[in-house]
C-alpha cells in the first residue's frame, strides 16, 4: 500500500498568505465588476427605446460570469465549496423571451444590488488599510524628523514639530493608528466577506426552486432507468429461462412417450433436457447477478467489493474503512458504480494497478477509484461515466473525474447516507 | 460413508438425500439452518458434509461460516460447499487453512450425477473439488506474460483439470490421454511454474491452487 495515492475527504487548511491572495483576488474582481456599471446604465437607458435588449443579455451574461467567479473565490476562502448560483433557465433563442427571463429573474436584481454596493464593500476593506497607511506615515515622519533622511516636510502639510514632545507625538498617534489597523483588519475582512456572501448567495426561495427542479429531473431519470431495467429483466426471462423451460418440458414429455418404444432416442432427449437446464441456470445466475449480486446480500459492500476485485485481471488494492453498513439501495448503487468503473479501467486505461478506497465522513460514503493507466476518461453527457452519474443522482450522489491525458485517473463518488451500527474492522488487501 | 447435508430448500434437500443414498452414502443428518449444521458437524463428525452457502436464519453466508467454523474446530473435516454462484473470495477462504478435504461447486454440477458423486468421494478422501468456473477465472487472472504463458495448450488443460482436484487417472480419462502422458505434463507444469514436486496428489493440488491464488 506504500505507493497508493491517498485521498481523504475533509476541509483543507490554507495559510494566511493563501487567504490574503484570495482576498486580493476578491477585491480585484469587485473593482472589475464596477466597470460593468456604465454598461448596465446604458442597457437600461437603451431599453427605454427598445434597442437595449441585446445589451441586457450581454450585460447579464458578463455580470453572471463575474458573480460566479466571485462565488468560487468566496467558496475557497470560506472552505465550503462554491456558493451555488441559482439563475432561472434562459431560453436558448429569441431576443425578447431571453431578455424577459433575465429581467424577471430576482437573481438578476440581486446581482445588480451586489454590483452597486461594490463601492461600499470595497470602502469597508479600505478602512483598516487607511489606518495602516497613516500609522506608518506618522512613525516614518518622526523617524525623519530625528534622523533627517529626506528634507523635512510638514505632516499633512501643516504639522511642523518645534520641540521634542511635539516631535515624539506622532509616535503615539502612529501607534494608536497601527493598533486600530490591527484590531479592525480581521473584522473588516469578515464583514466584507459576509457582505459579499449575503448578496451572492441565492435566496431561500430560489434555492428551494432549484432543488425542486433538480429533484424532479432526478426522479424522472430514476423512474426511466428502473423502467428500462425491468423491461430488460422481463425480456431476458421471456427469451431465456422461460423459453428454455418450455423446451425442457417438451423434451421430457417426448422422452416419456417414447421411453419404451425407443429408449435410445429417449436417452438422447433426456441428455438434451439436462443441457437445457444447465443453460437456463447459467442465464438465471447472470440475470440475478445483474439485479442484485448474491455476494452483496451475503457479505455486504465490504465483502462484495473484495470479491469484485478478485474477478479482475489486474491487481486491485482495496481499503475499506466503514463503521457500519449503508442502507441496501446505497450499497447496491455503490457496488454497481464501482463494478462499472473497474470494467472501464480494465477495458480502456491499460492500467497495471488500481486502488479502491471506501470510507465514510461528513455523512457521506466516499469512494475513490484510482488507476495508473493512460487517463483521458470521458465524463461528458452521453458517455458511460455520465450514466453512472445519472444513477447516483437518485441518491443526491456525485461523481468527479480527474483524468488528464497520460493519467492517472481518479474517480471520486460521494453518496450522502448514514451507516447502520454493526462494527466492521478496517481492512486492506491487495489481490 | 456417513454424510451430513445442509440445504434449506426441502425439494433440493430431499433430492440430495435420495441421490447420495442411491450411491452408498448414509445420511446421518439433513439440516436446514446454520446453527443446526454447526451442531450436526461437531456431533456426528461425518466423513463428508454437503453444505449450501446460504442458509437461514440470516440468509447470508451462514452455511459457509458454519463450515469454516467447524473446520477450525476439527481441522480437515471434509466439506463440500454448494452455491448458486461462485466467488473467488469464498474459494480462497475455504482453501486458506491448507488442509485440503474441501470442495466448492456450483449447484448446477449436481446435474452431472457421476461427476458430482466423484467430487463428494474425492473430498471425503481428503482431496479437493473446485468448480471449473473458479479455476477458469483463476487461470484468466494470471498475467499473460507470467510463467503461465509458457504452458502449452495441453498443459493448460491438464493444469485446469488438476486444479479442479482430479487425480492423474481421472485427468487421463477426461482428456483421452495415457496416465503416463498426464504425469509427464504435470512434471513440465511444475518445472515451468517453479513449484516443488510432490508425489502426494492432494498436496500437489493445494500447491497449484495456492499458486493460482497468488498466495
Amino acid at each position: 500500500m506504500a505507493n497508493a495515492p491517498h485521498h481523504r475527504a475533509g476541509p483543507h487548511h490554507t495559510g494566511p498568505l493563501t487567504t490574503l491572495a484570495y482576498l486580493v483576488l476578491l477585491i480585484s474582481q469587485n473593482i472589475a465588476t464596477l466597470l460593468l456599471l456604465p454598461l448596465v446604465i446604458a442597457s437600461a437607458v437603451l431599453t427605454l427605446i427598445w434597442i437595449g435588449l441585446p445589451f441586457i443579455i450581454l450585460t447579464a451574461t458578463l455580470l453572471r460570469t463575474l458573480a460566479d467567479t466571485q462565488r468560487r473565490t468566496l467558496g475557497h476562502i470560506l472552505h465550503q465549496g462554491r456558493i451555488p448560483s441559482v439563475y432561472r433557465p434562459v431560453p436558448p433563442t429569441g431576443l425578447v423571451p431571453r431578455a424577459g427571463a433575465i429581467i424577471t429573474d430576482p437573481a438578476t436584481w440581486k446581482d445588480l444590488l451586489w454590483l452597486v454596493s461594490t463601492p461600499a464593500s470595497v470602502s469597508l476593506i479600505l478602512i483598516p488599510a487607511a489606518f495602516l497607511a497613516h500609522g506608518t506615515l506618522h512613525l516614518l515622519f518622526t523617524l525623519n524628523t530625528l534622523l533627517h533622511l529626506i528634507p523635512a516636510f510638514p505632516l499633512y502639510g501643516f504639522y511642523t514639530p518645534t520641540n521634542l514632545p511635539q516631535t515624539l507625538l506622532p509616535l503615539l498617534t502612529g501607534a494608536i493608528l497601527l493598533y486600530l489597523a490591527y484590531i479592525t483588519t480581521p473584522r473588516a475582512i469578515t464583514l466584507y466577506i459576509r457582505f459579499n456572501r449575503l448578496l451572492l448567495s441565492p435566496t431561500e426561495k430560489a434555492r428551494l426552486t432549484a432543488r425542486v427542479a433538480h429533484l424532479a429531473t432526478s426522479r424522472a431519470n430514476t423512474i426511466d432507468t428502473q423502467a428500462a431495467e425491468i423491461r430488460r429483466i422481463e425480456r431476458d426471462l421471456h427469451d431465456g429461462a422461460q423459453a428454455r423451460l418450455v423446451a425442457l418440458g417438451m423434451n421430457l414429455g417426448m422422452a416419456e412417450n417414447i421411453v419404451e418404444t425407443d429408449p435410445e432416442t429417449a436417452r438422447t432427449m433426456l441428455a438434451e433436457a439436462r443441457e437445457t437446464t444447465r443453460h437456463a441456470l447459467i442465464e438465471l445466475r447472470d440475470l440475478v447477478r445483474g439485479i442484485h449480486p448474491p455476494v452483496l446480500v451475503e457479505r455486504g459492500l465490504h465483502g462484495a467489493v473484495h470479491a469484485l476485485a478478485l474477478t479482475h485481471h489486474l491487481p486491485i488494492s482495496v481499503t475499506i474503512d466503514l463503521d457500519g453498513r449503508p442502507a441496501d439501495p446505497v450499497e447496491s448503487a455503490a457496488y454497481f458504480a464501482i463494478a462499472e468503473l473497474l470494467t472501464n479501467t480494465v477495458k480502456h486505461s491499460s492500467a497495471t494497478h488500481a486502488w479502491i478506497h471506501i470510507n465514510h465522513g461528513r455523512n457521506r460514503l466516499v469512494i475513490t477509484i484510482t488507476d495508473n493507466g493512460t487517463g483521458g476518461a470521458d465524463a461528458t453527457p452521453g458517455s458511460g461515466l455520465s450514466g453512472i452519474r445519472r444513477r447516483l443522482d437518485a441518491f443526491d450522489g456525485t461523481m468527479s473525474v480527474t483524468s488528464p491525458p497520460g493519467g492517472p485517473t481518479i474517480v471520486t463518488l460521494e453518496i450522502p447516507c448514514a451507516l447502520s451500527s454493526p462494527k466492521t474492522l478496517p481492512s486492506s488487501a491487495t489481490v | 460413508m456417513r454424510v451430513v447435508i445442509a440445504e434449506d430448500l426441502a425439494l433440493l434437500r430431499d433430492g440430495l438425500i435420495r441421490l447420495l443414498e442411491a450411491h452408498d452414502f448414509t445420511v446421518v443428518a439433513a439440516v436446514d439452518n446454520g446453527p443446526d449444521l454447526q451442531a450436526a458437524l461437531t456431533e456426528h463428525k461425518p466423513d463428508v458434509a454437503v453444505v449450501d452457502v446460504r442458509l437461514p436464519p440470516t440468509f447470508t453466508d451462514e452455511g459457509l461460516q458454519a463450515a469454516l467454523g467447524a473446520r477450525a474446530q476439527v481441522p480437515g473435516l471434509p466439506i463440500l460447499v454448494l452455491s448458486q454462484h461462485v466467488e473467488q473470495l469464498y474459494a480462497r477462504e475455504l482453501l486458506s487453512d491448507d488442509t485440503g478435504a474441501v470442495g466448492y461447486l456450483l449447484k448446477d454440477r449436481v446435474l452431472d450425477i457421476g461427476q458430482f458423486i466423484e467430487a463428494v468421494r474425492r473430498v471425503a478422501d481428503g482431496g479437493t473439488a473446485m468448480d471449473p468456473a473458479v479455476i477458469s477465472q483463476l487461470l484468466a487472472r494470471q498475467d499473460q506474460s507470467g510463467p503461465l504463458a509458457q504452458l502449452t495448450p495441453r498443459e493448460r488443460e491438464v493444469l485446469a483439470e488438476m486444479a479442479e482436484g482430479r487425480s492423474n487417472s481421472a485427468i487421463a480419462g477426461r482428456l483421452y490421454i495415457t496416465e503416463k502422458a498426464v504425469s509427464k505434463h504435470i512434471n513440465n507444469i511444475f518445472t515451468k511454474l517453479d513449484l516443488p514436486p510432490s508425489s502426494d496428489d492432494s498436496r500437489r493440488v493445494l500447491a497449484v491452487l495456492a499458486y493460482l491464488n497468488g498466495q
